[in-house]
């Protein structure tokens, strides 16, 4: 007997793929997966602080509906995740949820619809288990700006689990879901999956509907799975992709199957490893294990050839012109009249703008605002955000340059791994360029993952990014599920047991 | 002062910005209906709320409607046009910004014509159309110190027009939004509900002495919803800048508001603080792009248009500047006024009759042309009538009567009902003059002592007696004959 | 660069943000030091360059002219800070 919550016998670090095998094979109901990961949420998560929501009854309805539409013979193709627990970023809405992004502005909302995404993984039959924590309004790399208190890592609770979708990293790291659903504006998936040694993908900005997303940066957002493996992320992808009339953004292309080229070899994959991405500023620990990577990567028959991306440099300073341009207007909504918090105490209109907003937005959102609103101010516009959006073109052309000479880009997820609590969340810019790496892809709208590839010298997680071409999610899926059948990284466990046998005291 | 109402001395500067609700069934960005009238907030779909998560998706109806319009005056139409969000906090203003157009609006340039009282024409200059979303409505007095939000309103779509600063006057302003008003209800984009604020009018005014090159200070009448307040609204603004400048006042730019109860306007108290709308490129709308296929789909779409109508009117018809121009203020009167020349009239009387006894008896019961109880074919009828002198001029109105009335389905059958056939046998004419001159003693006298007013005495009694029937022309010969005769 | 106070109260009315006199401070500091890092993209000459909001050229999908959505009035009020006759109440708006 091991960690809480497996009484069932169930292994609560099951892939997607063997959750996925065994609803099939009836070896387990999704009632009681659904119970079996409540019950390890109940005793973890008050110390890991992944979810903000939770609503056993709601689960378990759902479950149970799972169930009786397999027992209708519901199955298969229509539902192929059918009953398969997954948790969601609480910036995602569904309806009758308590929907917060993590902001005391929405502390009281309770959305009256459902996101597509969500929609469509319903669909798949996948069973919510509840809502999880993240940075405020997805502002954050360390998912210590949420109102509802910073999630813990899982290998290192005195870490963070990076940003801003640290509960949806943290809860697949601990074992409380075998996947989650993240978004990623500007590294907010692959981060945190580095961090919690997870398998994490930003697709082509189009592929995923943003509609019943609460927007950060309506033209960076992009929705994503985080799970163990790339093969599970192939199979989430395939339940959260598709055309949505209901997002102008979203894509109008048929159907595809993102496992369909899982098994294919790696002979001849050419990588292109940018200079600009091996330079200063990137921690030795994290170097070492994406060179060990790459030379897995060689034994499997790919070949490294050097590019480089010289406008990658201007990725962050156009990424804080643009995302907190479009915040700054994505948030104007959030005014005390319709919805959300309104200050109990103003002297008139103004004055309760002023004060819901102050209140109901932590520090961090307001000081993105603060800069969009200065950016797109009279007289700044083309200084800030007409400039970014030009930069934007050059580093976009940079990698069309690349692909030239190479299939997919590598290099390391994030220049350090998981850091303490604190460390950075007093100066904004040092915790800005964590993102170094990962904002380019959001700037471009390029698909990009990020797979454990190792540990540091600390133990710390160490991810490596794959950036692909517009579309080609399926092939860097395949490239990282060979990595992953070559090597065990994404296997690796948080050594859970001391804070069990605490939280076991704690409880009996 | 001059004919315009301007003092001698001044020039007055106007351009106008009008918005026009366009006649879409859902809203711009969402499946909600634009039906007026409704409970409030029971039209609001969750992007029109604006609830965390909606993204809007464009209404082709708009759009088409946008481009007819542009198609219609001639200007530029766009094949790529770019939806911009205008920041600004305000309670009917769901999202904290409104969707409109900027940088790349969907019409550029263009012209309309319109025509003055005295039959002139005049071209105005059109700045640009831009498609935007209405803001909703905020109530007052619901509870005492607090609004209302009601956003049915929000979100319903809207062509903001707007011209060069090229009017000169109230009355060319009017007829400007006049010709504006007919020519979106022709291109059937927009009811032109005046009341229930289909068709708004934002109106800038400045002066300048005469000769002088530069524009003056400006102020924005907003919100103007009637032809009569555009008129009223310049002219006390006008007033009012004049007498500032003259005491050695500046005018301050300023957003202002009409009161038809006092015939004043006043600054707007929530305008005062100079606006800082951030406008950037809407990243949840991609760059609208129309097709020359779809465009000129659209062009080979468009009806006659009412200055080519207009021009044609006078050409070939004949018809006077300022009928023609009365005739195209309207499609519907101008495709009345064309099925009643199909129906084999002619075009002076047809016109005459539409644009007076029509018009006033329409007016008269508030009615639309659509709605005229006497057909096109009847009028032809009647008019073909009175122009082979069947009945006269005056009797036509009897009959025109009788039609509207729906006493029965032809003038024919009118003029046999009642036996209104013009009387034009002359000894029928001759026996009444001799009854009614046996009595007109005096009368008689009058005239042979040179009172030409006594003729027309007993004219008027012939044909009363005749019951309106005579000939006129004809009771007049007799009558003099008779009189020369010295019978 | 550097920003002012002045431009924090400006930019914080704009946004309407209450800001204290206490955190104008605090803000001013954190906003240059994000706006030095910003400034590096300034000096880049992109003359000639279109600029790019979405990756893939995207251009807007239109949907027909029908009414789709319900009468949704309940479950909007349901979230409202303040509602009454079916209205959203904020403090009064002044003209």
């Amino acid at each position: 007997m091991s960690v809480a919550g497996t009484q069932s016998g169930w292994d609560s670090f099951a892939t997607v793929a063997q959750t996925k095998r065994a609803l099939e094979a009836r070896q387990v109901s999704a009632e009681e997966l659904a119970r079996h990961y409540l019950a390890r949420a109940e005793i973890l998560n008050p110390t890991l602080n992944a979810f903000i929501t939770l609503d056993p009854e709601r689960t378990l309805a759902e479950a149970r509906a799972a169930d009786a539409r397999r027992a209708r013979g519901e199955d298969g193709e229509a539902a192929p995740l059918l009953g398969v627990p997954v948790a969601h970023k609480d910036i995602y809405l569904i309806e009758g949820w308590r929907t917060t992004c993590g902001s005391r502005m929405l502390a009281n909302f309770v959305a009256p619809y459902t996101a597509s995404v969500v929609e469509s993984m319903t669909r798949a039959g996948m069973v919510t288990l509840g809502k999880l924590n993240m940075d405020e309004f997805a502002m954050g790399s360390s998912n210590e700006t949420s109102y509802f208190g910073p999630v813990r890592n899982p290998f290192d609770l005195n870490r963070v689990p990076g940003g801003s979708s640290g509960g949806s990293a943290a809860a697949v790291a601990a074992g409380l879901a075998p996947a989650t659903t993240g978004t990623d504006t500007g590294g907010s998936i692959r981060q945190p999956a580095m961090f919690c040694n997870l398998t994490g993908l930003k697709p082509t900005y189009g592929i995923c509907s943003r509609y019943g997303i609460i927007a950060f940066a309506s033209s960076l957002d992009q929705a994503g799975p985080f799970a163990r493996t790339a093969e599970d992320c192939a199979l989430l992808l395939n339940a959260m992709a598709g055309h949505d009339p209901r997002d102008a953004t979203s894509l109008e292309r048929p159907r595809e199957d993102y496992t369909r080229r899982l098994e294919e070899p790696l002979a001849g994959l050419r990588i292109g490893l940018p200079r600009e991405f091996f330079g200063e500023g990137v921690d030795s620990g994290v170097l070492a294990a994406v060179e060990g990577a790459l030379e897995v990567y060689r034994a499997l028959g790919a070949t490294t050839v050097e590019i480089s991306l010289p406008n990658v440099k201007y990725s962050v300073p156009a990424y804080y012109v643009v995302a907190p341009a479009e915040a700054s207007s994505n948030l104007s909504r959030f005014d005390g009249v319709r919805y959300g918090h309104r200050a109990a105490e103003y002297d008139d209109l103004l004055d309760m703008y002023k004060r819901t907003r102050a209140e109901g937005f932590g520090a961090e959102v307001k000081r993105r605002i603060l800069i969009g609103t200065y950016v797109l101010s009279h007289g700044y516009y083309d200084a800030y955000y007409l400039q970014a959006g030009k930069l934007r073109r050059l580093i976009a052309e940079d990698f069309k340059r690349a692909y030239a000479e190479c299939d997919v880009v590598m290099g390391p997820t994030a220049p350090e791994t998981a850091f303490a609590f604190g460390a950075k969340s007093d100066d904004p810019v040092k915790m800005y360029l964590n993102d170094i790496f990962t904002i380019c892809a959001n700037l471009t709208g390029q698909p990009a993952l990020s797979h454990p590839c190792g540990v540091d010298a600390q133990g710390q997680a160490v991810g490596l990014q794959i950036i692909g071409n517009y579309l080609d999610e399926a092939r860097m899926l395949a490239i990282a599920h060979r990595f992953q059948q070559a090597t065990d990284w994404h296997m690796r466990r948080p050594a859970l047991e001391p804070m069990r046998a605490s939280m076991a005291g704690g409880a009996a | 002062m001059s004919a315009a109402g301007i003092p001698r001395g001044w020039e007055v500067v106007i351009g106008l910005e009008t918005h026009v609700q366009l006649t879409t069934r859902s809203k711009i960005f969402s499946g909600a209906s634009t039906a007026f009238g409704a409970a409030p907030n029971t039209q609001v779909a969750f992007v029109d709320a604006a609830l965390p998560g909606t993204l809007p998706v464009m209404n082709r109806g708009a759009v088409e409607r946008a481009i007819r319009f542009g198609l219609a005056i001639g200007a530029n139409v766009r094949r790529r046009s770019i939806m911009a969000r205008k920041n600004y906090f305000y309670p009917d203003l769901p999202k904290g910004y409104q969707i409109s157009q900027y940088e790349a609006p969907i019409v550029e340039g263009g012209a309309i014509t319109f025509t003055l009282a005295d039959g002139t024409t005049k071209a105005v200059r059109l700045v640009r159309a831009h498609l935007e979303e209405d803001a909703g409505k905020s109530v007052h007095d619901l509870v005492p110190n607090v609004s209302g939000v009601d956003l049915n309103r929000a979100g319903t779509p809207l062509l903001e027009i707007v011209t060069e600063p090229c009017l000169a006057s109230a009355e060319e302003a009017v007829a400007y939004a006049r010709a504006l008003h007919g020519l979106v209800r022709w291109l059937d984009i927009c009811d032109g509900n005046l009341q229930e604020g289909s068709f708004r009018c934002d109106v800038n005014v400045s002066v300048r002495r005469a000769g002088e090159a530069k524009l003056g200070t400006r102020r924005e009448i907003k919100n103007l919803n009637s032809f009569r307040f555009i008129e009223q609204a310049i002219a006390a603004e006008v007033r009012w800048q004049i007498a500032e400048l003259e005491d050695g006042r500046p005018i301050v730019q300023a957003t202002v508001l009409f009161d038809p109860a006092s015939g004043e306007t006043r600054a707007m108290r929530s305008k005062e603080e100079a606006m800082d709308y951030r406008y950037f490129p809407d990243p949840d709308l991609p760059p609208l792009v129309v097709t020359e296929a779809e465009v000129e789909a659209m062009r080979a779409a468009l009806p006659e248009l009412p200055e080519a109508k207009r021009l044609r009117y006078v050409t070939e018809l004949g018809l006077p500047a300022y009928d023609a121009a009365q005739l195209v203020t309207d499609r519907a009167m101008a495709e009345y006024f064309e099925a009643v020349l199909a129906a084999g009239a002619e075009a002076k009387p047809a016109a005459n009759w539409l644009l007076g006894e029509v018009a006033a008896a329409l007016n008269c019961e508030e009615k639309s042309i659509e709605a005229c109880p006497v057909t096109p074919a009847q009028l032809a009828g009647l008019l073909a009538r009175i122009s082979d002198g069947t009945i006269s001029h005056k009797i036509g109105k009897t009959v025109f009567e009788a039609l509207w009335q729906g006493e029965a389905a032809s003038a024919d059958a009118v003029i046999e009902a009642r036996g209104l056939e013009q009387i034009t046998d002359a000894g029928a004419i001759e026996k009444i003059v001799d009854e009614v001159l046996a009595r007109s003693a005096t009368q008689i006298a009058d005239y042979r002592a040179g009172k030409e007013k006594a003729l027309m005495s007993i004219v008027g009694q012939v044909m009363k007696a005749s019951g309106g029937k005579a000939n006129p022309q004809q009771v007049n010969e007799i009558i003099r004959r008779r009189l020369a005769n010295g019978g | 660069m550097s920003l002012s106070s002045n431009d924090i109260e400006r930019i914080a009315h704009l946004a309407r943000i209450a800001v204290t006199p206490s955190d104008v401070h605090d803000v001013e500091a954190k906003l240059t030091g994000i706006f030095r890092l910003i400034e590096e993209m300034r000096a880049v000459d992109t003359q000639g360059v279109a600029p790019m909001t979405h990756g893939l050229d995207m251009t807007l999908a239109l949907r027909p002219d029908a009414v789709t959505e319900p009468d949704r009035r309940e479950a909007l009020l349901a979230n409202a800070p303040a509602s009454e006759a079916g209205h959203f109440l904020v403090p009064k708006v002044i003209e």
